[in-house]
């Protein structure tokens, strides 16, 4: 039973991605032209129907696909690779650099993250690199709460403790001692993260916040049709499910990953 | 018997001092972010107000007047001070005190959440603790893979599919939750009802997670062990002994569903247009009205803030372990 789960997470995952990458070839339509009646229904013009503008829903789904994931994937890579290495600095370091970092975190995440995005977005503007570093930073700090301890542990562990005295570079156990060893954590943790990340730009972008028309994201997608479905249409429902679908299929891949990898750290939300 | 405050050492006032400064400089660092981020971008209030009429004349004297030709500390202690005493400045979209722009819609979202709260707690914790209890029966897996789905959907699935069903397809309730100018309580509760139901189904699954996971670990104490071992029944063991010493994570565990849900009002709000704090912010953001959405943030931040303090304090003040100074070994 458990193992059905895990394949159809990694099947439903690997087709998304695939769905994402090949947008172009498998979008019947362009995304951005309108070649429907206003509001068809699925099956009148196309697979899908149409929006308000008569533009082909399947095809702004399949490109939307394409800012969801993108965008949840660059966000965990930054915000993985700033949170990583804040946390084995302070880790290092220990004193004031830990201690200002530590409260820096602690303030950040004291407040709602969509809070603090909305009122940032507020300030700097809407654009797709505020969204991104905004989003980023959100993110980081979660990192930093998961692996900081893990840095800890790692840092007083004794092989790290020998290949300081055989006189290796910084860069060296970094890189060959302690990062191999933080490796199961760091990736279940990005697993979560990116799940999360799609919740959260689809979030955004639903409220408005986000990727900015007449480019829509999967979020964007249900805000545009937000109206179609007062009257009855189920199309707009669609782009919403897939997001239901990719943060299920991850979820179920970082299960899948914690249970192989035994990954005892408890994971945060 | 330990006094419950010794010459010193009290660990609720410890708590206090710690928790208190602690929630105090987060506020502080986030509302200093926020307004340093303000300072720092490109165009200032005053060309914000005066949009395309902007000429550097009028930039300036409109600046003198906000106070912006002040350096950056000075503004933002007196922003800070204004705002503690209530003044929180002057929206700049609609030209009223953002106060009088806030109360109200502060007032429908605290309506709404807390009408939320009264349905979601007992569903979820009742859930939480019958899941622990029959752990690994069919009613457990059910409730766990329920909330595996809702907590993997957006929020605003939810709120739409409850549109979809229950207000275009049977027609129940409206799609758009407008507060009534007039009408007594049967016209509120028809608004209220689908974004209270979606916010009850959205939180829920986080909260009975906790729940289940916070009795498991009483169950799994040694006391528990030996009660059984004595041979009482599995009932009393339950109610007697797990329940009180699971009153100290519950009791925490209610709080921040209650700091959370005001998270997910923002989304549900937005779904059913209803015309709360949440959507007030959400606009103001559309609108660049960053005065409104500095103090729908600072409001925002103190909330939650204040409600982390709350669900700490409660955990502590339920565990007679923690209440009293500890002594000597037992730490």
């Amino acid at each position: 039973m458990r193992r059905v789960g895990y394949v159809s997470s990694l099947t439903c995952f690997a087709l998304l991605i695939l769905a994402a990458v090949f947008a172009p070839l498998l979008a019947p339509y362009s995304p951005s032209a309108p070649v429907h009646i206003a509001y068809s229904l699925p099956g009148e013009g196309g697979p899908l129907g149409a929006d308000s503008l008569g533009r082909d829903m399947l095809s702004r789904i399949l490109y939307g696909l394409r800012y969801t994931l993108g965008i949840a994937l660059l966000v965990s890579a930054l915000a993985a690779a700033t949170g990583v290495t804040l946390s084995f600095l302070a880790a290092f370091r220990r004193g004031w650099t830990d201690i200002l970092l530590g409260r820096l975190v602690d303030a950040i995440m004291s407040v709602p993250q969509i809070i603090f995005a909305l009122i940032v977005l507020a300030v700097a503007g809407v654009s797709l690199t505020s969204l991104i570093l905004t989003m980023a930073v959100l993110e980081a700090t979660l990192f930093y709460r998961v692996i900081r301890p893990v840095a800890g542990d790692i840092v007083a562990m004794d092989y790290v403790e020998v290949a300081r005295l055989r006189g290796e570079g910084v860069g060296w156990y970094l890189f060959r001692e302690i990062l191999p060893n933080a490796a199961p954590t760091l990736i279940a943790e990005f697993g979560v993260r990116v799940s999360y990340a799609v919740l959260f730009i689809s979030g955004l972008s639903f409220l408005g916040v986000g990727v900015q028309p007449p480019a829509a994201d999967l979020g964007g997608l249900v805000r545009e049709n937000a109206l179609a479905i007062s009257v009855g249409q189920i199309s707009p429902l669609v782009p919403a499910l897939c997001i239901a679908l990719i943060t299920l299929s991850v979820n179920g891949i970082v299960d899948w990953f914690i249970h192989k990898y035994s990954v005892r750290a408890e994971l945060g939300g | 018997m330990v006094s419950l405050v010794q010459k010193g050492r009290s660990p609720l006032r410890d708590f206090f001092v710690a928790r208190g400064v602690s929630g105090v400089l987060s506020l502080l660092v986030v509302t200093g972010l926020i307004f340093v981020g303000t300072a720092l971008l490109p165009g200032d209030t005053a060309s914000a107000l005066l949009g395309q009429n902007a000429n550097s004349q009028a930039l300036e004297t409109l600046r003198r007047n906000l106070g912006l030709d002040q350096p950056l500390y000075l503004r933002y202690f007196s922003w800070l001070a204004d705002a503690v005493r209530g003044d929180l400045g002057t929206s700049l979209a609609s030209g009223r005190p953002v106060a009088d722009v806030l109360l109200p819609r502060l007032a429908n979202s605290l309506l709404l959440a807390s009408i939320a709260a009264v349905f979601l707690l007992p569903i979820a914790i009742g859930g939480g603790i019958l899941a622990a209890v029959r752990q690994d029966s069919w009613l457990d897996r059910l409730l766990g893979f329920t909330s595996m789905l809702l907590l993997a959907m957006p929020a605003f699935l939810v709120g739409y599919l409850l549109i979809y069903v229950f207000a275009v397809r049977m027609g129940w309730f409206p799609a758009i939750s407008v507060a009534p100018l007039a009408g007594g309580i049967d016209a509120w509760a028809k608004i209220l009802a689908l974004p209270v139901l979606s916010l009850v189904i959205i939180a829920q699954a986080h909260t009975m997670k906790l729940t289940r996971t916070a009795i498991l670990s009483v169950l799994a104490s040694d006391y528990i062990l030996m009660a059984e071992i004595k041979g009482i029944s599995r009932r009393y063991i339950i109610l007697r002994h797990a329940l009180p010493n699971a009153l100290s994570p519950i009791l925490s565990i209610s709080i921040l569903t209650v700091a959370y849900l005001i998270v997910d009002v923002v989304v549900i709000e937005i779904v059913f247009s209803y015309p709360g704090l949440g959507k007030l912010m959400v606009d103001s953001v559309a609108y660049r009205d960053l005065t409104v959405v500095q103090a729908c943030g600072l409001l925002f931040a103190a909330i939650f803030i204040a409600m982390n303090f709350l669900a700490d304090l409660l955990a502590l003040l339920a565990n007679p372990r923690r209440r009293v100074p500890a002594r000597g070994h037992t730490a």
